[in-house]
């Protein structure tokens, strides 16, 4: 077990050394976010709806945790390519269970961080009042979203494997029809008919309905008390199966690719 | 009882390639054919050919990161394809690119590379520490971002990084490729020291002809893919009645180590194979 953790604690290690050692690169980029976040939020403060702004609010800071979560896993593989480092990883004796979940909790302690750093940037901006919110349920649904996004970014992961640089393309490519799907800034029903059935296969969809109902966003314009977690079991039930479902199957796409990529040799250094 | 480090019997890898998109044509270029040799434990081995003559396609065979078409390999006694966890435990590899983290300082990439195989900190630490010192590479340099080192260094770091966990076998591919005159001897008294001390199976490619007469006690011949001769540096002088191991080479393979047909003219290695 010790040994296991070891193995594990390897990748959190060099992911944490590369961030330190990419410092400035980080604060650039969390302060370009911040200030974008800040920029969707004063649209609601401009309208003058605090329920607007909510739910802007919310859709903020959930899309920087879970689309960061998503980014870091899924560009993992990109970064080794480059550095050429991905054959030393895979000739090493890790399971790819114990590399992909060293990855994933990496990047996760990294996005949880960073979403901390956006709420508390954006609320220098905005006066709101959110101390009726049900803030341990909120902690659950990001929890139980966060294993969704894992076993997306899992088998985003395997495309630089094919192709470093489409790879990389393909990657956003995929993130940003997740953002433009979800409803992370305005509700799906707003998005043209042909594109709503996109939605509902979309983890973000039921984490940002579940938070806004926990951070207590109400039918009218007053704000009410966070509801009970209770009132998510719709979302969290579909988030729990999409979790259950993804990583298991990102694990399986990531074994096929690897084993793909020993028979034609793409595991070589490129880019 | 165990006497052979590395069995290979008829391995054959081929790649394929498609080129064009409408009229689109699969070349295949045959890496390995039929090459079969064996290392027994303790013995240095070296391969020696041209570039693309299959040295490193063979290797990465070696080191589980290619599977063969055909063929089949024993490391240690553990057979590939089949039984890849127990030979990553027991190989370390060093190619001729130091693959790296080049932000990152020696220390951080080896410490990283000591966790993956389970180790603790301190003890990698000490572990590194010997190993550096033992190639003579300065521990102050150990904290220094990577991309700071000549490639000397960095070459240095990687054979640490390749014996950190002391593998009873070792898959060096040009080790010493690009070093200097000193970093060379350095690296070459190591690893004679390796194998005497530890006893370590030890398969070298490279170009350099005195590097493998010096470290290896029987070498092979490596070209298009095919193992064309195999013995001691002397039986293969003598059977091609050459002085030196590169006349041997020319006069057995009909080109240069450097690629060239021994006419002077470029080898084709990829043959179509179909549309």
């Amino acid at each position: 077990m010790e040994h296991v953790l070891r193995q594990t604690w390897a990748f959190f290690f060099r992911d944490y050394q590369l961030t330190r050692r990419y410092f400035s690169w980080v604060v650039v980029f969390t302060f370009y976010a911040v200030v974008n976040s800040a920029t969707v939020v004063l649209i609601g403060v401009a309208a003058g709806d605090r329920r607007l702004t909510l739910m802007l609010m919310v859709g903020v800071m959930l899309w920087g945790l879970l689309s960061v979560v998503f980014q870091e896993i899924a560009n993992s593989i990109t970064y080794e390519r480059w550095e050429g480092t991905l054959e030393y990883t895979f000739m090493a004796p890790v399971s790819r269970v114990i590399h992909l979940a060293g990855v994933s909790l990496f990047a996760t302690a990294y996005a949880v961080v960073r979403a901390i750093v956006i709420v508390a940037g954006m609320l220098l901006f905005v006066d709101l009042d959110l101390s009726r919110a049900n803030w341990g349920g909120i902690v659950v649904v990001l929890g139980v979203s966060s294993a969704a996004f894992i076993g997306l970014g899992l088998t985003a992961a395997v495309l630089p494997v094919f192709s470093p640089e489409r790879g990389a393309e393909a990657t956003n490519i995929f993130q940003g029809v997740l953002l433009l799907v979800s409803g992370v800034y305005y509700p799906v029903e707003v998005l043209p008919r042909w594109l709503q059935p996109l939605s509902v296969v979309s983890p973000a969809t039921y984490a940002l309905s579940a938070c806004r109902k926990l951070v207590g966003i109400g039918d009218g314009p007053e704000m009410v008390a966070g509801a009970p977690l209770s009132a998510c079991a719709y979302e969290l039930t579909v988030l729990t199966l999409m979790g259950l479902v993804s990583i298991p199957l990102g694990l399986y796409v990531f074994a096929l690719v690897e084993r793909w990529a020993k028979r034609t040799g793409k595991l070589k250094r490129t880019g | 009882m165990l006497s052979l480090g590395i069995e290979v019997r008829g391995l054959c890898k081929s790649f394929s390639k498609r080129k064009g998109f409408i009229r689109s044509r699969r070349t295949v270029a045959h890496a390995l054919r039929d090459v079969s040799f064996e290392v027994g434990l303790g013995e240095t081995y070296g391969l020696l050919g041209p570039n693309g003559s299959g040295k490193s396609t063979l290797i990465r065979v070696l080191s589980t990161l290619l599977v063969p078409d055909s063929g089949c390999v024993r490391l240690l006694g553990f057979r590939l394809p089949g039984e890849e966890a127990e030979v990553r435990r027991r190989v370390g590899r060093v190619s001729v690119d130091a693959a790296f983290y080049k932000k990152l300082s020696a220390r951080e990439n080896l410490l990283y590379s000591a966790f993956l195989y389970g180790m603790e900190r301190a003890p990698a630490e000490r572990r590194v520490m010997e190993i550096l010192e033992a190639l003579g590479l300065d521990g102050e340099k150990f904290t220094d971002p990577l991309e700071e080192m000549s490639r000397g260094m960095q070459q240095k770091v990687a054979i640490t990084r390749a014996l950190l966990v002391n593998p009873p076998l070792l898959l060096l591919d040009e080790p010493t490729t690009g070093l200097d005159p000193k970093s060379k001897r350095d690296v070459q008294t190591f690893l004679e020291a390796l194998r005497s001390e530890h006893g370590t199976t030890i398969l070298l490619t490279s170009h350099d002809m005195a590097e493998t007469e010096r470290l290896c006690s029987r070498i092979g011949f490596i070209a298009k893919g095919r193992l064309i001769a195999e013995g001691t540096a002397d039986e293969l002088k003598r059977v091609s009645g050459a002085e030196t191991l590169d006349d041997a080479f020319i006069a057995l393979a009909g080109e240069k180590l450097d690629g060239e047909e021994a006419g002077g003219k470029k080898k084709e290695e990829e043959a179509v194979a179909g549309a």
